[in-house]
């Protein structure tokens, strides 16, 4: 029998899939303007840059609203590092390279008090507090480039600026597929995502 | 005296840095000849100023009158342009040499550009007569015929060459990007030829995305000229619906940049340190054109390789039914 624990409150809901659909856009539209091919057009170049501009924009605003959020109810406690992480990161590591398919319980069971499991914790510090803030920092640079970069750093600076901002996109984009594969690992393949849509979350 | 010798070999090398250097300035001003200099002074003392004196007989003295800011030549530029060396008696009637000038001289047949440039063997490299064909299939001719003429753009007392010397890419740029904004940023210069409304060239533009950016790092010519590859600098103006309006066209990895304005930079290998057409990087960062092929590489690898190892984590969790 499984048990249900509710977990997601509506506002982490609405900001979850609508930072989803955001980075989605931005890896997607991203990806246009940075392989764009007279032969082989994804998204017509100019129409990528808006969307990508208009969704950036969102996505800064959607972080801010993570942030503020997270100060003001207790959800920012599961984004903070504890005592022994890295420990705990190798329990888990080896829990999903051998001991998932031994059938053995899982090192770290989901709980209200422990949202996250140490490898989740980890990649969504991470992901939320260093990769998102400094894509969003670069991403407004390069929205002014004449104002915030050139001016400021010189000519070279809007090179190494959206190296930056691309390498940065590039690993958001690997954490959405092993976002989305580790989603599949839970009490049926979809549970987790039904969790993020009704707040539940079902565990073993 | 052991402690004075250094001292002296400093003012020595101080005194040879300064006799060196004067030696070569002088070497840049006789480029102009001394003659040329005192001739073109006779019209430049006057010409070259707002206002001029002349000797009035009726009232027997010296008198202060206006120059026709039209007829003002600014010496500075006329010294750096590409007909520095020219004598002013070399292009206008010899008849300007008295004053007052003749009233007829205003009706003075001026030179074009062809009449001294077609088929001189001096200029084969700028291939005039490639240009000369090109400009009369252009915008600029085959709307205003005869009367749109090489000096609209390329004023003879000041035009220099300037995207083949001048190391700095924004200057040149902005230099040739005044030229065309001399007519189409100047109501009254433009209907010169026209009776049409000047277009605002900001509000045309405001589809371009960065418009400031891209009115800074790329000449006018690079989306509103056809590309030639026979000449220099590329002279068929196109029709505006005819102008580069697909952003790919230059942000994309064979970007028309490249033959265009970075014609004189790019000299050989494209794709140096990986970057496509790294000529652009050191001025600029372009993108779509200016990707880098290695950190294409281990971008595709890394997400391969993640990919596989969740395909295996998956199949083996679907074999084992975990």
């Amino acid at each position: 029998m499984s048990e249900k624990i509710y977990l997601y409150s509506v506002w982490i809901r609405l900001w979850h899939w609508f930072n989803a659909f955001m980075c989605l856009l931005l890896i997607i539209t991203g990806l246009s303007m940075q392989y764009s091919d007279p032969e082989f057009p994804m998204i017509r170049f100019d129409w990528a840059v808006s969307i990508h501009n208009v969704a950036g924009v969102i996505l800064v605003f959607s972080y801010l609203y993570f942030l503020v959020g997270n100060l003001l109810t207790a959800n920012g406690k599961h984004y903070l590092f504890r005592k022994g992480i890295f420990k705990n990161l190798i329990l888990q590591a080896r829990y999903y390279a051998f001991g998932i398919f031994k059938g053995e319980k899982p090192p770290f069971p989901i709980s209200k008090e422990h949202k996250f499991n140490p490898l989740q914790k980890f990649s969504y510090i991470v992901v939320m507090h260093f990769v998102i803030p400094c894509v969003c920092i670069s991403g407004v640079m390069l929205l002014y480039p004449d104002v915030l970069v050139i001016d400021l750093f010189g000519n070279k600076a809007l090179h190494m600026t959206d190296l930056l901002h691309v390498m940065l996109g590039f690993t958001i984009s690997l954490f959405l597929v092993v976002h989305l594969y580790f989603c599949t690992i839970g009490h049926t393949p979809i549970s987790n995502f039904k969790g993020m849509i009704t707040g539940h979350h079902e565990t073993h | 005296m052991k402690k004075i010798k250094p001292l002296w070999f400093i003012i020595v090398f101080l005194l040879a840095v300064s006799v060196s250097s004067s030696l070569f300035a002088q070497e840049e001003t006789t480029l102009i000849d001394a003659y040329n200099l005192e001739q073109n002074e006779t019209c430049l003392k006057c010409h070259g100023h707002a206002n001029y004196f002349y000797y009035n007989e009726g009232v027997e003295r010296d008198l202060k009158e206006r120059m026709n800011p039209y007829f003002v030549i600014d010496s500075s530029a006329y010294y750096i342009s590409n007909h520095k060396t020219f004598l002013c008696v070399d292009c206008h009637s010899y008849e300007y040499e008295s004053f007052p000038h003749s009233g007829e001289l205003r009706m003075e047949i001026k030179f074009g550009c062809m009449d001294c440039h077609e088929g001189d063997d001096t200029y084969a490299q700028y291939n005039f007569e490639q240009i000369n064909e090109d400009f009369h299939i252009s915008v600029h001719a085959s709307k205003h015929s005869e009367d749109f003429t090489c000096n609209m753009c390329h004023n003879p007392h000041t035009y220099h060459i300037s995207a083949r010397t001048n190391e700095n890419m924004s200057d040149f740029i902005l230099y040739d990007n005044e030229i065309c904004l001399t007519c189409h940023a100047d109501i009254s210069k433009y209907q010169l030829l026209t009776t049409m409304e000047n277009p605002n060239v900001l509000e045309t533009h405001s589809w371009l995305p960065n418009q400031v950016l891209h009115f800074k790092k790329v000449r006018c010519i690079e989306c509103h000229t056809e590309i030639n590859d026979d000449i220099l600098v590329s002279h068929n103006v196109l029709p505006k619906d005819q102008a580069v309006s697909r952003c790919v066209e230059c942000h994309s990895k064979d970007s028309r940049l490249l033959a265009s304005l970075y014609k004189y930079q790019f000299t050989g290998d494209r794709n140096k340190a990986g970057f496509a057409n790294d000529a652009m990087l050191d001025e600029s960062y372009v993108i779509g054109a200016n990707r880098n092929y290695y950190l294409n590489v281990i971008s595709i690898v890394m997400f391969g390789l993640v990919l596989i190892g969740l395909c295996i984590h998956a199949v083996i969790r679907i074999i084992l039914k975990h």
